[in-house]
């Protein structure tokens, strides 16, 4: 240990890091790349562009997903009682099945088909002739199995090169059942620069045919929607049972855990509380403009984080008997937190981290590291676009590309007979008042230290490099990397699917966060990363052309 | 064997052009199969006398995998051996991937081995090189020489250039080279003189100048193909005599596609000397 101590003092000049990530590239690609590298200066809120949301230059080995991942995988993929049907060759299709350990509760009517992966198996001769008929055959199949309340269909990027009618298939089909809502998803793999617009393709859909369709009146004094929650190992129900505990009402959480007519009653909320700002503003702005529901942003990750979030949304209902609950609920919830806060600073105060993982995930654990004393000393998203680094305030800047233009824009308007604005105007300006923010996110970058780096799309190799030249304690991003990363004798934690762990949300995922951490970075497993030969070699010899 | 593709814009006649110049070289003793590469399963009509034959893909769809080279081939003109690849319906699929599967198939089950004593393998493709799959005849060696059929109209002088584009493409890497054009009359102006010179200028020449007669269509209404329907007439003759050049032909040439503004003058030049 006392080795990896000294290295760890080793000085590194942001500047030099960033002349040293991009000096193997070709010189047009250091260009592009060095536009998505950001010394980070957030301190004197001079935040200096970043560039984000553009194609990853071919060659790269890239962190990202395709869109079909972002659209079947992350928003639909949590969903329980819809049946998710790919339509597509079988490799595609093995995807849809639980791989980003989304945990669900069957619920009262045990209607789950989480467990299962559907696949309409497209061979060569549907290629050839179309497999618009089999995808009709294998939607009726699926009917007939299951009479699920919901079919979605997904493509993949075979159906967009032969030009399959899904969604017509999807609404013929719907109308033959007339108990079961079917649609379909233009995600083709191909479609976008990342994941981040399948999650548009999957929200936009997910609006236009489900959100409304329940208008029947949920019980429950403080109604809210939890937008941008996927429950990877078991987010989602801690953050339920504190909900729970403070007497809030969680109408829809989209879409972790969630069911059909979640989505279908979210319109009956008064309140959009927004976690993964990337994945979901979209249908938070939608929800808004087309039913009157504010939105603010919260982050349940990091139990200080959490208490913060209860408050914003206690002050929002404005009653005094929920804001006193949730102040005894933290108070009840913070002593077994300190506990083990207190506990694991000892060793894990001063560490560092880096984390390159979503498009606000990134963002959001950073606090829970700042809760044990460690320091992010580089973070960045796969998919995250200029507003996640910078904050909202640049949305009207931002260049239209041919990719965005690519994935569809709702034109949504205030629907005539439920739109209902949930505060008055005056209502909402004494909230803004009083320092609750509507609407508002100021994204990764004021919240870094001076002189990090925040790297946009970061890649297998400069992961290594800086891995190399910062070595931090920890590094954070998905499972393409984690096996690279360990090999470099730095440990490595999933924050996409929490390797085997979580939840890490909340009060109690905190603190098994805290502990997970601990583990990792105090571990002395690192150390034996050399065989001791390696280190102490009895025999020296050359080769005899040395 | 000799391997032969037809490539030219859509409607310059390359299926009539093909299966009246098959007949020519049935006449000269060849052993010859037609492979039609076209979704409309029409290349083999006029050999075949107008009977419609299962396509490839048809029985590939009905029988499965357990298809037998005699349920897909059928003996045409003069023993010739006559394939329609086939393809889905208009507006559907993807009649470029089943191309590929169709000549895959052929190859798999044997109809190019030396048992079958062919001379030439005859490509009639759809159109121009529109993607991958309508490509495929000139890919991986299938087809070794191409013909590009084309008249003095400017929209075929366009696709003749754009298919020269797609062999360069592939001569580079493997064996495809260009055996010439064929002039199809349109009875354009200085059209043969043109041709010749836009063929010189591609790096190849003009293999022969096919006249435009009212026979041809006589035959087609017959569903023959003129040496077969009117051995005698003047356009047998002129389909004898390209199958002979094709036959005696040995200049293979990896063209030198123009640019388009080089085109557009050399249509201005022949185009603007008529009306001189």
């Amino acid at each position: 240990m006392a080795t990896m101590t000294k290295k760890k003092m080793v000085q590194w000049d942001p500047a030099d890091v960033k002349a040293e990530l991009l000096s193997k590239y070709p010189p047009k690609v250091a260009r592009k790349r060095a536009k998505q590298i950001m010394i980070n200066e957030a301190l004197e809120n001079e935040t200096p562009e970043i560039t984000a949301n553009v194609r990853t230059t071919p060659g790269i080995i890239t962190m990202r997903g395709c869109t079909y991942a972002g659209c079947k995988g992350v928003i639909m993929g949590p969903t329980r009682d819809i049946v998710n049907l790919v339509h597509g060759p079988i490799g595609c299709s093995f995807y849809a099945w639980l791989t980003r350990r989304n945990q669900t509760d069957a619920g009262p009517d045990g209607d789950n088909f989480i467990n299962y992966c559907m696949s309409t198996d497209m061979q060569d001769s549907d290629i050839i002739f179309g497999g618009e008929k089999k995808l009709a055959q294998a939607i009726q199949e699926a009917y007939d199995l299951f009479h699920p309340k919901s079919i979605a269909v997904f493509a993949t990027c075979p159906v967009g090169l032969i030009g399959d009618d899904i969604h017509t298939v999807a609404k013929n089909m719907k109308e033959k059942f007339g108990d079961c809502n079917v649609y379909a998803f233009s995600c083709e793999g191909y479609k976008g620069v990342s994941q981040s617009a399948g999650h548009h393709i999957a929200n936009n859909q997910v609006f236009r045919h489900i959100v409304g369709e329940n208008d029947e009146e949920k019980p429950g004094k403080f109604k809210i929607n939890l937008l941008g929650e996927y429950n990877i190992g078991g987010d989602g129900f801690e953050i339920d049972r504190i909900f729970n505990k403070c007497g809030i009402t969680n109408i829809a959480t989209f879409s972790g855990n969630s069911t059909y007519d979640q989505f279908a009653s979210a319109h009956t909320a008064d309140l959009n509380a927004v976690m993964c700002h990337r994945s979901i503003n979209y249908v938070a702005d939608m929800l808004e403009t087309k039913y009157g529901i504010p939105w603010i942003k919260v982050n349940f990750i990091g139990a200080e984080a959490t208490a913060k979030s209860l408050r914003k949304i206690a002050e929002y209902f404005g009653d005094k008997e929920l804001i006193d609950t949730v102040e005894a609920v933290i108070a009840e919830e913070m002593p077994a937190v300190d506990e083990v806060v207190s506990d694991v600073r000892i060793r894990t105060d001063g560490k560092t981290a880096m984390m390159f993982v979503g498009g606000s995930r990134a963002h959001h654990y950073k606090e829970l590291f700042n809760e044990m004393g460690m320091k992010t000393i580089s973070a960045g998203y796969e998919f995250g676009h200029r507003d996640d680094y910078e904050g909202r305030q640049v949305i009207p800047n931002l260049k239209v590309d041919a990719d965005s233009r690519n994935i569809e824009e709702l034109v949504i308007e205030a629907d005539e007979t439920r739109y209902r604005p949930r505060k008055t105007e005056k209502e909402m300006k004494a909230l803004e008042k009083a320092g609750l923010q509507f609407k508002h996110y100021d994204g990764l970058a004021p919240d870094m230290d001076n002189d990090t780096l925040i790297i946009d799309d970061l890649n297998q190799y400069e992961a290594e490099k800086l891995v190399e030249l910062m070595k931090p304690d920890i590094f954070c991003a998905g499972i393409k990397e984690k096996y690279s990363i360990q090999k470099l004798g730095v440990p490595m934690k999933q924050l996409h699917s929490y390797d085997s762990g979580g939840p890490y949300a909340g009060f109690k995922g905190a603190i098994n966060f805290y502990n997970e951490i601990d583990r990792l970075v105090n571990s002395k497993v690192w150390s034996y990363m050399k065989a001791p030969w390696q280190k102490n070699p009895q025999l020296s010899a050359a080769y005899i052309w040395e | 064997m000799r391997k032969v593709a037809i490539y030219g814009k859509g409607g310059i006649g390359k299926s009539t052009t093909t299966q009246n110049t098959v007949a020519g070289l049935v006449e000269l003793g060849r052993k010859i199969m037609v492979v039609g590469c076209d979704p409309k399963a029409d290349s083999t009509r006029l050999l075949l006398g107008g009977l419609a034959q299962k396509s490839v893909l048809d029985t590939l769809r009905e029988e499965g995998e357990d298809v037998e080279l005699e349920d897909i081939r059928k003996k045409g003109y003069g023993g010739t051996w006559c394939v329609e690849s086939g393809g889905p319906e208009p507006g559907v699929g993807c009649a470029g991937r089943g191309i590929i599967t169709s000549i895959n198939m052929l190859e798999s089950l044997g109809a190019y081995e030396e048992g079958e004593e062919l001379d030439y393998a005859f490509y009639d493709v759809l159109g121009d090189v529109v993607c991958g799959g309508f490509a495929m005849p000139i890919r991986d060696g299938k087809a070794e020489e191409i013909y590009i059929v084309v008249s003095g109209e400017m929209m075929a002088m366009y696709a003749a250039n754009n298919i020269s584009k797609g062999i360069v493409k592939f001569a580079q890497s493997g064996t495809v080279r260009l055996g010439g054009l064929i002039c199809n009359s349109r009875a354009v102006d200085n059209e043969k003189e043109m041709i010749e010179e836009f063929a010189k200028k591609l790096g190849t020449r003009m293999i022969y100048f096919v006249p435009r007669h009212n026979d041809v269509q006589r035959a087609e209404i017959n569903r023959k193909t003129v040496i077969e329907w009117k051995p005698e007439v003047e356009q047998a003759d002129a389909y004898r005599g390209l199958a002979k050049a094709i036959d005696e032909n040995k200049e293979f040439v990896i063209p030198t596609p123009m640019e388009i503004e080089e085109l557009e003058q050399l249509l201005m030049a022949y185009g603007l000397m008529e009306a001189a």
